[in-house]
């Protein structure tokens, strides 16, 4: 039997859809169709889509791999300083992205704390390659994925950790066997949170990476440099944008609640 | 070239204000229209112009006690679509004839007067890391290098001079605007960028100017109006008339502009 939905709960979030989804349609309602195609297929504009796809995803599995084991130390150890930890995680999210391209510079710049030795070394920097894209997208995803993942990690039953435990099963084999495919839809969220918030970032890339077609120049920059000369085309942009994430997000979403 | 000499320029804004001071005692008729002058005044004004117009701005508002003038800075080509989509100001300065252009023919200003000028120049960190001596440097594919995307009006600029000195500039990065450029200068991410007099000016120690010949070939003249839609046209046509007076290019003169 469906749930009756109580008018105290429907007004509000028919305003919060409303409030979601009309600046989309305004967008769909203004973007130059005749031209699209003209748009959508021009050189520069696919190449910096495919350079947001590539980097993005390497950008997410970056943000997996760092971010769950991170995740799990939050929510299982018991250090005293975890308050403290959790609240600088979480300084990426209210960092203006512009200034965490600054401070990605401090550190891995070609006179950063890091990137001086490498560059004496090697005379690779990472600044204005394709790394610094996806090294620039991975500092502003990665709390994403940790806070779902921890919030996962939460709510899980840790009876079942416990059961394995008393059965003689090491930590690492309780993490990977009991509690990885207890939290795996909470880390396909955070992985998904990722992927989208380094497929829309712009502030911490055109700063630390710089704006290079091909090499740097992601969809997020192709549109803000359109935006410039002309603004139907960076609407037209978006719309692609849009319409390649929402895409990529239902497939990938069928195909996860199939498996969970 | 459009060297400043510092001293010369203080001595200017010395003498603009001395020549103020005597226009007010002298001729107390003169200043009664003036006193008329009064309330907020919004100024949409380009980026290279803040130091300059936050100076002239302190005058005019001690000039005409009762107004306080309100900054928008930008990107000039982002202020014209703020004001062709109504954003309420008063006056609009742009840092090139085309972006005023698309004002104007929107029927938004009228009458643009060119106020100053400014010319390209090569900003390099303060050690001069990869020894850049003049804008041949730019065809160096071992130097790092930035320039501005040749969608935004400083980007246009350097394609020019490049041409005319036969450079086939090899950049690392595309910024969307000078400031971008700028930082990446100081942060001495790159061995060179081509950026404006008075960016190399505001810039201070940080960073050192060459200056080139080639230059010549692409002076960018910045027009004022005030727009048709201000709700304070009387303080807005004042502040023109300020901008335009000996005290405010004494003002323009000491942040490195040119007169036209």
């Amino acid at each position: 039997m469906p749930t009756p939905i109580p008018w105290l709960l429907a007004l509000p979030a028919l305003a919060g859809l409303s409030f979601l989804v009309l600046p989309l349609l305004g967008l769909l309602i203004r973007a130059p169709w005749s031209n699209a195609w003209q748009v959508i297929t021009d050189d520069e504009a696919l190449l910096a889509l495919r350079l947001s796809l590539i980097t993005a995803t390497v950008a997410m599995v970056l943000a997996v791999l760092l971010g769950v084991p991170l995740a799990w130390l939050l929510a299982r150890s018991d250090l005293p300083a975890m308050g403290w930890l959790r609240a600088v995680i979480t300084v990426p999210l209210v960092l203006p992205p512009v200034v965490g391209g600054v401070a990605l510079f401090t550190v891995l710049g070609r006179s950063g704390l890091l990137g001086w030795p490498l560059y004496q070394l090697t005379g690779f920097a990472f600044p204005f390659t394709p790394y610094a894209v996806v090294l620039a997208q991975t500092f502003v995803a990665l709390p994403f994925l940790i806070l779902s993942v921890e919030g996962a990690l939460r709510a899980a039953d840790r009876r079942y950790e416990d059961a394995a435990a008393t059965l003689g099963a090491r930590p690492l084999t309780i993490f990977s066997r009991v509690t990885l495919p207890l939290i795996g839809p909470g880390v396909a969220a955070g992985a998904v949170l990722a992927w989208a918030r380094a497929l829309g970032e712009f502030g911490a890339t055109i700063t630390f990476a710089g704006n290079f077609p091909g090499t740097t120049r992601t969809m997020p920059l192709q549109v803000y440099l359109a935006l410039e000369t002309d603004p139907s085309a960076a609407l037209m942009l978006s719309v692609l944008l849009l319409a390649v994430s929402v895409l990529v997000l239902v497939l990938l979403r069928d195909r996860w609640v199939n498996r969970w | 070239m459009i060297g400043t000499n510092p001293r010369r320029a203080a001595a200017s804004v010395a003498a603009a204000l001395l020549l103020a001071g005597c226009g007010n005692t002298a001729s107390p008729a003169q200043t009664s229209p003036s006193d008329a002058v009064t309330g907020g005044i919004t100024v949409l004004a380009a980026a290279s112009l803040t130091d300059a117009f936050q100076a002239i701005a302190t005058d005019f508002e001690r000039a005409h006690p009762g107004t306080e003038v309100t900054f928008s800075f930008g990107s000039s080509a982002t202020l014209a679509t703020q004001i062709n989509q109504g954003a309420p100001a008063d006056v609009f300065a742009a840092a090139n004839e085309p972006t005023m252009r698309t004002v104007t023919d929107a029927g938004a200003a009228q009458h643009p007067q060119i106020f100053v000028t400014n010319t390209l120049e090569i900003a390099v960190p303060r050690s001069n890391p990869g020894n850049i001596t003049g804008l041949a440097d730019f065809a160096d594919p071992a130097k790092k290098i930035a320039v501005c995307a040749p969608q935004v009006p400083c980007g246009a600029a350097a394609q020019r001079v490049f041409a005319h000195a036969g450079v086939t500039a090899r950049p690392d990065t595309l910024e969307s605007d000078v400031k971008a450029l700028l930082q990446k200068v100081q942060l001495d991410e790159v061995d060179a960028a081509l950026v404006y007099h008075t960016d190399v000016v505001a810039a201070g120690d940080a960073v050192e100017g060459i200056t080139f010949a080639a230059a010549r070939t692409a002076v960018n003249r910045y027009p004022i109006a005030t727009l048709t839609g201000a709700p304070n046209p009387g303080g807005a046509a004042a502040f023109v008339d300020h901008v335009l007076s000996p005290l405010g290019q004494a003002r323009l003169d000491k942040a490195g502009f040119a007169r036209p």
